[in-house]
């Protein structure tokens, strides 16, 4: 089978899923909003403090819901068998990794985007930073699905998954939170926040690039 | 020739008044260190000591079938 | 090009090898580090403005630089291990992790000693510092996914990306940390002023870093070697040693 071939059969597949169990990307959603409406309980909800720290806490945020839902990436398949045939048959695991990460994207950066007006209701943030939420979360969010599913295939066949899953991502993700916060940071306060931009479409295209290939070779270690 | 760069030895311990922290910080790598090095050293003994002690059950074993045979 | 290290890879050759090396590395590496550090600590003059405590360099300065050093062999054998399938290369892997651990706690602890009398408080969010905290994560990491799994060898091969993929992060980490150091600085230095070294105050440095080289290749042949041990045991020439240890402690 083709690249394209695998990835197309693959996301159609990815997608009927999303459709059919809803949870896989209603709770990751909720889980984002719950978490935002925590940081006003917790610290006390004075509007310049929230103007604040809304960067910060968007963008741990969004890692913490996205990261809820990598374990299940890879699981269901690697259970069901689907993983050791596509191993066995020398299928491009390339294509399958992207289809689901795209697909992944789908169901936990997308909805983040979508909601993300809400967030300037809660944490009261400024039109300029709201857009640069809205750009950020765009390039961002892909670089976190890619992130997850790095950790999601390295732990795939690991006794205690979950929690290592998002140890090992944290450090990775570090570079993405900094850029990103200061990207928002810098809009509130009307400035220029381009090169931020750059920075992070920089780090999409890098990861791109190296990701898949990782994902495709860890995903081979724990089937074989 | 490099001289001794302190009066006495109390003044060599107190460090100019620092000496808390530059002692705690070269015991403190000191233990680190020799711990790591003590530690790797007993693993590899105790794993040694382990397989020993599987080769002895083992001939144990196989005398103990061939007397009973 | 490479065929000269061929034999190398094979585990017996490979445990004889490091037992060499590791006979004389490890009494040199203690014997460096003494001297560097009784050198550094009573033999220099004291710093025009951080007096006695900027001894404390020592050992941090060469834990830093080792701690990151470790990392880099630590992906260079993950590295031989991925391309090249070399199951010794795998199991250095297990071996190194955890002398970069120990060499980063070193780094952030003396970091912190360091910092107490000179800034306030023991603890300052500056970019060494948070760098070195976020590559300690990366070797923990490394340690607990090798070790998270029931069959070994899935271990040390997961290991193995999660280290290479680290390596090319950590420039990244970085620099973004620098970069959100200068940022997030306020009024105050948060930089570790660079002590105005005297070419005589260079040298027991310089010592220290050379034996903290040392000790990081003594430790690894022994780490090693005990890898080797574990991965092999069913073989003769292993039982064979294991009856010849025997003997010697009895």
């Amino acid at each position: 089978m083709s690249h394209a071939n695998v990835f197309r059969a693959t996301f159609q597949r990815e997608l009927k899923l999303l459709a059919r169990q809803k949870a896989d990307w209603v709770n990751p959603l909720l889980f984002f909003i719950i978490i935002l409406t925590l940081f006003p309980l917790g610290v006390g909800a004075k509007p310049n403090l929230l103007r604040e720290i809304a960067p910060g806490v968007i963008w741990i945020a969004a890692l913490l819901s996205v990261l809820l839902g990598a374990e299940r990436q890879f699981r269901q398949d690697y259970r069901d068998g689907v993983l050791e045939q596509l191993v066995a048959a020398r299928s491009p695991l390339v294509g399958y990794s992207l289809a689901k990460i795209a697909a992944g994207w789908l169901g936990s950066g997308l909805p983040l985007i979508l909601v993300s007006p809400l967030l300037a209701l809660f944490l009261g943030l400024s039109t300029e930073a709201l857009t640069a939420v809205v750009l950020t979360l765009l390039l961002g969010t892909p670089l976190l699905s890619l992130l997850s599913a790095l950790g999601a295939a390295l732990t795939l066949s690991a006794d205690k998954g979950g929690i290592l899953l998002t140890l090992i991502i944290l450090p990775l993700y570090i570079p993405l939170l900094i850029f990103a916060s200061a990207a928002v940071e810098q809009a509130s306060f009307g400035l220029n926040y381009q090169a931020q931009l750059a920075v992070l479409a920089a780090m999409l295209c890098v990861a791109l690039a190296l990701v898949p290939l990782a994902v495709q070779k860890a995903l081979k270690l724990n089937v074989g | 020739m490099p001289q001794f760069n302190f009066a006495s030895f109390a003044d060599f311990l107190a460090m100019g008044g620092y000496g808390f922290f530059v002692w705690l910080s070269f015991g403190g790598s000191v233990a680190a260190l020799l711990a790591l090095g003590f530690y790797s050293k007993r693993q590899q003994q105790q794993f040694i000591q382990q397989q020993a002690s599987r080769a002895a059950r083992e001939d144990r074993v196989r005398q103990h079938t061939q007397e009973q045979q | 090009m490479f065929k000269w290290l061929d034999p190398y890879a094979k585990p017996q050759v490979l445990f004889a090898t490091l037992l060499w090396w590791q006979r004389w590395l490890m009494p040199l590496s203690i014997i460096v580090l003494l001297l560097g550090t009784v050198w550094g600590l009573g033999f220099t003059p004291a710093d025009y403005q951080q007096g006695d405590s900027y001894r404390i360099i020592h050992v941090h300065v060469p834990a830093a630089i080792w701690s990151m050093g470790v990392y880099a062999w630590m992906a260079i054998a993950a590295f031989i291990a991925l391309v090249w399938q070399v199951k010794t290369a795998q199991w250095a892997i297990g071996a190194i992790a955890p002398i970069g651990a120990v060499y980063t706690l070193i780094a952030l602890f003396t970091g912190a000693a360091w910092g107490k009398p000179m800034w306030g408080t023991w603890w300052v969010w500056d970019a060494r510092l948070t760098s070195e905290l976020i590559l300690l994560f990366l070797f923990l990491g490394v340690m607990a996914l090798q070790n998270a799994f029931a069959d070994r060898q899935t271990g040390d091969k997961a290991a193995a990306v999660l280290a290479v993929v680290g390596v090319v992060n950590l420039p990244i980490i970085h620099y973004s940390v620098e970069w959100w150091n200068t940022l997030h600085q306020g009024a105050t230095i948060t930089k570790f002023a660079k002590p105005s070294m005297d070419p005589s105050m260079l040298w027991p440095l310089l010592i220290c870093i050379l034996g903290f080289a040392l000790l990081f290749g003594a430790l690894t042949c022994l780490r090693l070697r005990t890898a080797i041990l574990q991965h092999e045991a069913h073989r003769p020439w292993v039982r064979q040693y294991v009856q010849e240890q025997q003997h010697a402690t009895v």
